[in-house]
């Protein structure tokens, strides 16, 4: 069966979804990217879905269980590039993609996944000297 | 002009939009509404898949002073026994999220459905220019 390419920069996931998918593709996505995060360690994933004319529940459902599923392994992920008009289809289909991070090209979704590093290293910091004791 | 496509696997459906897709451009469609009327076809086509166990679609460019497109999907599946519950979001019996026929409908200008249990579904939707 075919597959989305999955690149890594870094530690960071980029998949650029160029395909009309079917719901099995989808999945396969799901499932490799799952996979990728933990193998790579990855700390975002950044999905450009500016080629994509539509999407709908299952693909919407697609880019919440990714976000999701990377949230508990500790890895960002960012959707990027979303159309306007499929913006608008999505809101009046019922989908708003609540835990889905969105940027409107890589470049600042790439921005966003380094910020939110560089916050998360940042409390790690703090957490660490009220914790003086047992800091490593 | 009238198409009939099969919908028998999830390639199928993705056949299905870009059909849709030819059409409601050829119609004249705003690139929003072919958006919308593609988004309902995803929809109702893996509806089709999943909960008819296959079935076909027929597509019609709708001529004269209101152009557009419409679409009946058609399966001899198990029927739909509580249509309004069908329609509520968040209803599903097969672990979908629930948005696929309700959100159709919201997606569409005119939207009809008709099921009997144990013989089957048609839902017809058109979206107009």
């Amino acid at each position: 069966m075919d597959r989305i390419p999955i690149l890594k920069l870094g530690d960071v996931l980029l998949v650029t979804i160029q395909v009309d998918m079917h719901d099995e593709l989808a999945s396969a996505l799901e499932e490799d990217l799952t996979q990728r995060i933990v193998a790579v360690g990855a700390r975002g994933v950044l999905i450009d879905i500016s080629a994509l004319e539509i999407v709908d529940s299952f693909m919407g459902r697609m880019l919440d269980n990714i976000a999701a599923v990377s949230r508990i392994l500790d890895a960002d992920t960012v959707v990027v590039g979303m159309r306007p008009a499929v913006a608008i289809t999505l809101v009046e289909l019922g989908l708003s993609l609540h835990g889905v991070k969105t940027a409107l090209d890589v470049d600042k979704g790439l921005a966003l996944i380094a910020g939110s590093a560089r916050h998360a290293w940042r409390n790690t910091i703090v957490a660490d000297d009220e914790d003086g004791a047992y800091g490593e | 002009m009238s198409d009939i496509l099969e919908i028998r696997s999830s390639e199928d459906v993705v056949r299905v939009r870009q059909r849709v897709r030819a059409v409601a451009v050829e119609a004249g469609l705003s690139l929003v509404d072919q958006t919308k009327i593609v988004t309902a076809a995803s929809e109702l086509a893996r509806n089709t898949l999943d909960y008819g166990g296959g079935g076909t679609v027929r597509i019609d460019l709708v001529a004269g002073p209101r152009r557009g497109v419409r679409l009946q999907f058609e399966d001899q599946g198990p029927g739909i026994a509580d249509i309004a519950a069908a329609l509520r979001d968040g209803f599903t019996t097969g672990g979908g999220l629930g948005l696929g026929l309700g959100g159709a409908k919201r997606l569409s200008s005119e939207f009809a459905i008709d099921s009997t249990p144990g013989q089957g579904t048609r839902v017809t939707i058109a979206r107009f220019k």
